[in-house]
């Protein structure tokens, strides 16, 4: 019987690539991207205002009419852009020395046990290590220990700058990463024809290395714009001020899809936004 | 170029003070663990053990423990299938519209988890699914796809073609082919995309948090439940240290076997 099936399938290549697409297609277009037509849809279906129920197909603007009369959508999509962009810059900033340290002054073996070093924090928990910057970050955890005998207080759960430093601090690898190997494919020849030319060492990253790191840094910079703007978790356990996300999982639980779906509107259009910058930086190649 | 010494002396500082920040929070959180007081401050009173017994005997950390081992369990080898199945496809045939497929595939870690877990809601909701453990299955399932896909997909491009091509001269149908050559050369692919794809389901909250009904509690949404509580039970510094081993764990060892996609995180 196996035999048989087999034979035919040998015959007809089309239909073996077709069997061997149906199940992983089929999957990711039926749950996937039928949710995320479902959940655009959901934008412009309109509530019943007694009930609170949703009432699919029957088509309105209300829940753009919502958001855009209200200036705290705004303001909280301008503040998780803002956070994610300054987020990305500061790992962009760390990241730079850490990789230049990897791949050109680190020895081999000591190159090999930081790339683990950095890699393997990735896979340690999420929610596991907010929680740990949640007891160091408290009133009375590390930092503020660390900094009574100055005179200081910790910073508590309220600051919105936590939530900065706390995105930091988990995205770091993914700009440390493709600035690594951004780095390792520069020339050696071509810098030494730069300090041959008279270029001292800080020209020569200025005009040499880091117009070749661009791809690097903008393919790093997905990772670290997109996780942080579309988090929910770090904003709500280390501050009080909400994000997107927030807003989208706050309306989620009661029962208002049509805000959640419209508001979810803003990260995937900026995403998109951010993707195709991203793209004509050369990220792509990078990835 | 060469770095003045300063230069060399200051980026290696850095550095050093950058794995510092990276792993000071992973040590503090290893610390209390061990912590004698109940209450949360630095410095920790005194060592104890006692959060571990304590932790073992709570039947709510107890099913969420199970409920996520099931989960994890079952995602990844639907993934597994899913991944395997669309690796093979797209790396031993070409054909029309190949490259927007692919994309398609990574589409669900490219989009925000957000608007991942909005959607997967707001759909089983709307045709009437109960959340519960199987909605967390579908979720991540179509997150884990891409892991155990971009795994074998880097396996299938290094292994060569000859030994299929001999066994299909040597009268060999193609399920023979596979069962005896592919197959064997994807294992070690199989094993680390599947460790991998286990690790990031058994840490998954954002997603989680969306498909999860109210009586299906996974080790990471019973911990974010904790956290949002004013007062915290001691054991949540155990569960959290549970969790680090439990998803740093598989990653070592898919590591150690040769995984290809392990730098990306997974997500």
């Amino acid at each position: 019987m196996i035999r048989r099936i087999t034979g035919w399938f040998n015959r007809h290549p089309r239909a073996t690539l077709g069997a061997l697409l149906a199940g992983p297609l089929g999957w990711i277009s039926v749950v996937y991207l039928g949710s995320l037509l479902i959940l655009l849809m959901h934008a412009f279906w309109s509530k019943d205002s007694f009930t609170g129920k949703v009432e699919p197909f029957n088509w309105t603007l209300d829940a753009f009419v919502q958001i855009f009369s209200n200036p705290v959508y705004f303001t909280i999509a301008a503040r998780t852009i803002g956070i994610a962009l300054l987020v990305t810059i500061s790992a962009a900033a760390i990241a730079l020395p850490v990789a230049y340290y990897m791949a050109r002054i680190a020895s081999p073996r000591k190159r090999a046990l930081l790339l683990v070093a950095v890699t393997m924090p990735l896979w340690a928990s999420y929610l596991v290590k907010i929680y740990a910057w949640r007891t160091i970050l408290q009133t009375n955890g590390l930092l503020g220990w660390a900094i009574s005998p100055f005179g200081l207080e910790g910073p508590g759960l309220t600051e919105i700058a936590n939530s900065w430093l706390v995105l930091t601090y988990l995205w770091l690898p993914y700009m440390i990463l493709p600035v690594y190997a951004g780095l390792e494919r520069i020339p050696n020849s071509l810098l030494e024809a730069s300090a041959d030319l008279g270029g001292r060492g800080w020209i020569t990253f200025r005009r040499v290395i880091f117009p070749q790191l661009i791809p690097a840094l903008a393919a790093g910079s997905i990772f670290t714009f997109s996780l942080s703007i579309g988090d929910y978790i770090v904003p709500d356990l280390v501050s009080d001020a909400k994000f997107i996300g927030n807003v989208i999982y706050d309306n989620s639980a009661l029962g208002s899809f049509p805000v959640a779906a419209a508001f979810s509107f803003v990260p995937i259009v900026v995403m998109i936004g951010y993707l195709l910058f991203a793209r004509r930086l050369g990220a792509f190649e990078s990835l | 170029m060469v770095e003045s010494p300063l230069v060399r002396a200051a980026l290696r500082i850095f550095t050093g003070a950058v794995m510092v920040f990276i792993y000071l929070p992973l040590v503090i959180l290893a610390v209390y663990a061990f912590n004698a007081s109940p209450l949360g401050g630095w410095p920790p009173s005194g060592f104890t053990l006692d959060w571990f017994g304590e932790a073992a005997g709570s039947p709510a950390i107890r099913d969420a423990l199970a409920n996520s081992l099931t989960v994890a369990t079952i995602s990844t080898l639907l993934a597994l299938i899913l991944g395997t199945l669309a690796a093979l496809a797209m790396q031993r045939y070409s054909f029309f519209g190949k490259n927007s497929i692919s994309f398609l595939f990574v589409l669900p870690i490219a989009l925000p988890g957000v608007v991942t877990g909005i959607s997967l809601q707001s759909s089983f909701k709307l045709f009437g699914i109960d959340l519960g453990l199987h909605t967390i299955v579908i979720a991540h399932a179509t997150f884990c796809v891409v892991v155990a896909y971009n795994n074998v997909v880097a396996r299938l491009r290094r292994l060569p073609r000859s030994p299929e091509e001999a066994s299909a001269d040597l009268g060999a149908d193609s399920w023979m082919t596979f069962r005896r050559i592919t197959l064997p050369g994807m294992r070690t692919a199989l094993l680390s995309g599947g460790l991998l794809a286990f690790a990031l389901s058994f840490d998954e909250v954002i997603v989680t948090l969306f498909a999860a009904g109210p009586g299906a509690r996974t080790l990471p949404i019973w911990v974010f439940s904790e956290l949002q509580r004013s007062y915290q039970l001691p054991v949540v510094n155990v569960v959290a240290l549970l969790l680090v081993l439990v998803s740093v764990i598989p990653v070592w060892i898919a590591q150690r076997i040769g995984g290809g996609e392990i730098a990306r995180g997974g997500r």
